[in-house]
């Protein structure tokens, strides 16, 4: 039998580790080159990025700037490098850049569309950071669905202004008729009667049909002060009506997402199937039909001389195919709560709705912000199918572009701007997605 | 088991005096029945709670003990027989609901307490928005409530930073906060671990030194032994016996009874 007693005499001292495993070089070999395997790994991985690197980045990078032409782009390579291969022609950028971005916007009003995003980035910024921004800029972000389309489109202040009263008008008689859906129901009423009388009596499906957009605008043209001169939907374009169509599809498809995944949830059959049938049947469908069911069948539907303005619907469109999508995410994060989350608020007294919004919704949106973002992010892309019923969206421009003499058989530069602007707005939401989770996540554990 | 029980509990002088129960009605059930689908959970339940009542329920598990509770907020719907709460009838009226809700607070297993608010918050949701007591006023009381229960030092924090004990209190002050007429507790320490149990134990026994009506379902045969003023067992869904507790425990008349409680004392 062995002695295993031990008394230690010595206390030992601490030491620093050894070289190899601090710094850089400590980095290196373990991130890089742990073992042979990883090493050589390391290595094939190192040359195929510098492969990829070197041929994109002399494409860039070696390029003419400067040219009224896609001739004139090659005879300056020619010129320059002595051949056309492997150069960008970044001329045609140069030359169609704000045509990029507002489409056939009158450029004398472009201060139109850029204040427009400015007010857009006010009223983002108490709902994205509540924490960091004063919240008295929230009556920015509450007046801005109604600005948006009047700077836009232009017309009366009138027209936003009754607009905007039809809501308040709702919000009082609901509040004024407590709770209850008969509050909702009168609520909604008052402000279609509102509207009517508002935008004229007698009342036209045109004027209502045409919503906010042009047709509205038409109607009190000259009684007004702030009156804004009118832009037409057809020249609306470019990143520009991406950005429109993106926003108003993120910004409408929550809420109505939310309405949806909880009246699945519901226990009134009527509304379960009224949702889940909406849901299935949106999720079912191609965007690209839903858009020219917007473009074309809708037509059939409405009354002959109807102006139902193209925009609106393709935004109403891909709105609804944004929701069903969102119902789906929400209801996830719904499921994943414990019942006793339900069961403590009820034994509160808090109504259904108060529940909802002060306890459960909170919470479930946190557990699906990841799947909420995608959903956006996927929906901002997918504008781009507008340009298949001929919208101009940036893809929608690239074609016209080539079609002009100039720019015929121009691709690649077109492509790398527009995916570039698409990609600085999904890298953005996708990093604000991830600086919201570490921010909840900290607050609460 | 009795006695290590009793070792947890503080052996203090209580003052029987104040937990004078009264003549008055807070609770009254009558020939209540409840199914689940086919299941017939609870038969005719008849059970008076009086003002200031403290009574303890035992029984096996799934006899019925949590539904019956959860009745009387409307957790669970019962389909025959009446609830009056506090002179309000339970039925299918929404308003009624959420006025009984608001009247009776309720202690659960697992705490459920809000893990995206605050202690404070917590304490203060209900009655902002179901009283409309004013933030400042609420935040009072909340901060009353939370140094009776003897954490007011955790009110910033959040549910998840404390430990089960401490969650259990909180989720007993946020009932108190709603300035509740009858407190019920669902097996309020029974997730937790023994040296948490007696804070939790403690709290609660102020509480009925204070008159609350309060419908604890729990095992704590010592608890309910220096509480209770009358101990109901359940089986099956029925009640199947009712004392004050040193009858109870003493004598119990039935031979179902008297199992349970050679099984739960380890005799
Ligand atoms: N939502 C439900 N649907 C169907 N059956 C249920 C439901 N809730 C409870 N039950 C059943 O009803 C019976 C009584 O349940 P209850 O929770 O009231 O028992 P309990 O006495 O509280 O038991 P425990 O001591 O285990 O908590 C059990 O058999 C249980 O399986
Ligand atoms: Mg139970």
């Amino acid at each position: 039998m062995s002695d295993t007693s031990f008394v230690r005499t010595e206390m030992l001292a601490e030491q620093d580790p050894p070289p190899t495993s601090v710094g850089v070089i400590g980095w290196l070999r373990a991130n890089l080159f742990p073992n042979w395997w990883n090493a050589i790994l390391t290595v094939l991985c190192l040359a195929a990025i510098w492969y990829v690197l070197s041929g994109l980045l002399g494409w860039t990078l070696r390029s003419v700037w400067t040219a009224g032409s896609l001739s004139e782009c090659r005879e300056v390579m020619i010129e320059t490098w002595g051949s056309t291969h492997g150069h960008a022609c970044w001329g045609v950028i140069n030359d169609r850049w704000l045509q990029l971005l507002f489409g056939f916007y009158p450029p004398e009003l472009y201060y139109r569309p850029i204040l427009a995003l400015l007010l857009l980035i006010a009223a983002l910024a108490p709902v994205l950071f509540a924490d960091k921004v004063s919240p008295r800029l929230l009556y920015v972000t509450a007046a801005y669905p109604f600005l948006m389309p009047w700077l836009m489109w232009g017309g009366s202040i009138w027209t936003p202004v009754g607009v905007a009263a039809g809501f308040v008008v709702a919000y009082l008689v609901g509040r004024a008729l407590r709770g209850a859906v008969a509050g909702l129901v009168l609520g909604i009423l008052s402000a279609i009667i509102w509207w009517m009388v508002w935008f004229g009596f007698p009342v036209q499906t045109e004027v209502l049909a045409a919503g906010l957009g042009e047709g509205l605008a038409a109607i009190s043209p000259d009684t007004a002060p702030f009156l804004l001169e009118t832009v037409e939907s057809r020249k609306f374009g470019g990143f520009m009506l991406s950005v429109m169509i993106g926003v108003v599809a993120i910004g409408c498809s929550l809420p109505l997402g939310i309405l949806l995944a909880l009246g699945r949830q519901s226990n009134m059959l009527i509304v379960k199937a009224i949702c889940v049938g909406f849901i299935e049947f949106i999720r079912g469908v191609p965007l690209i039909t839903l858009l020219f069911v917007a473009s074309t069948l809708l037509n059939i539907f409405l009354p002959p001389g109807t102006n139902f303005d193209i925009i609106l619907r393709v935004m109403i469109m891909v709105t609804l195919f944004a929701a069903a999508y969102m119902a789906e995410v929400i209801r996830g994060g719904l499921a994943g709560l414990p019942t006793g989350q339900y069961e403590g608020a009820d034994s509160l007294g808090l109504n259904y709705w108060q529940a909802q919004r002060l306890i459960i919704m909170p919470q479930a949106l946190k557990i699906s912000i990841p799947g909420i973002v995608s959903t956006f992010i996927g929906i901002f892309k997918d504008t781009t199918l507008v340009s298949i019923i001929a919208l101009l969206d940036p893809l929608g421009l690239s074609n016209s572009i080539r079609a002009d003499t100039d720019w015929n058989g121009i691709y690649w530069e077109l492509f790398a701007f527009i995916a570039l602007l698409f990609f600085i707005a999904c890298f953005g939401m996708s990093r604000y997605s991830m600086y919201l989770e570490r921010k909840l996540k900290t607050e609460n554990d | 088991m009795a006695e290590s029980m009793h070792d947890t509990m503080v052996e203090r002088e209580i003052d029987r005096r104040k937990m004078q129960v009264s003549e008055e009605v807070a609770i009254q059930i009558t020939g209540m029945n409840k199914w689940f689908g086919m299941f017939h959970v609870l038969r005719d339940i008849d059970l008076t709670v009086h003002k200031g009542e403290r009574i303890v329920i035992c029984g096996p598990s799934g006899s019925g003990k949590s539904t019956l509770i959860r009745c009387i907020n409307r957790l669970e719907e019962h389909q025959a027989g009446q609830i009056v709460v506090e002179g309000t009838e339970l039925t299918s009226d929404l308003k009624n609901i959420d006025k009984i809700r608001s009247e009776v607070g309720m202690c659960f297993q697992h705490f459920n307490l809000f893990p995206h608010l605050t202690i404070l918050e917590n304490c203060t949701l209900a009655p902002i928005w179901v009283r409309k007591i004013p933030k400042r006023e609420a935040e009072e009381t909340a901060m009353h409530f939370l140094e009776k229960v003897k954490i007011p030092e955790q009110a910033e924090k959040y549910p998840g930073q404390l430990s089960g004990g401490q969650q259990q209190r909180v989720a007993i002050a946020r009932s108190l906060c709603m300035r509740p007429r009858i407190m019920l507790f669902d097996e309020p320490t029974s997730a937790l671990d023994p040296e948490m149990i007696k804070e939790v134990l403690d709290t609660m026994i102020e509480l009925a030194e204070e008159g609350m009506t309060m419908l604890c379902v729990t095992h704590e045969m010592g608890f309910a032994r220096q509480v209770a003023n009358r101990v109901i067992f359940m089986d099956d869904g029925q009640i199947v016996e009712q004392n004050e507790p040193e009858e109870f425990f003493k004598n119990p008349k039935s031979d179902r009874t008297k199992l349970f409680l050679s099984q739960i004392l380890g005799h």
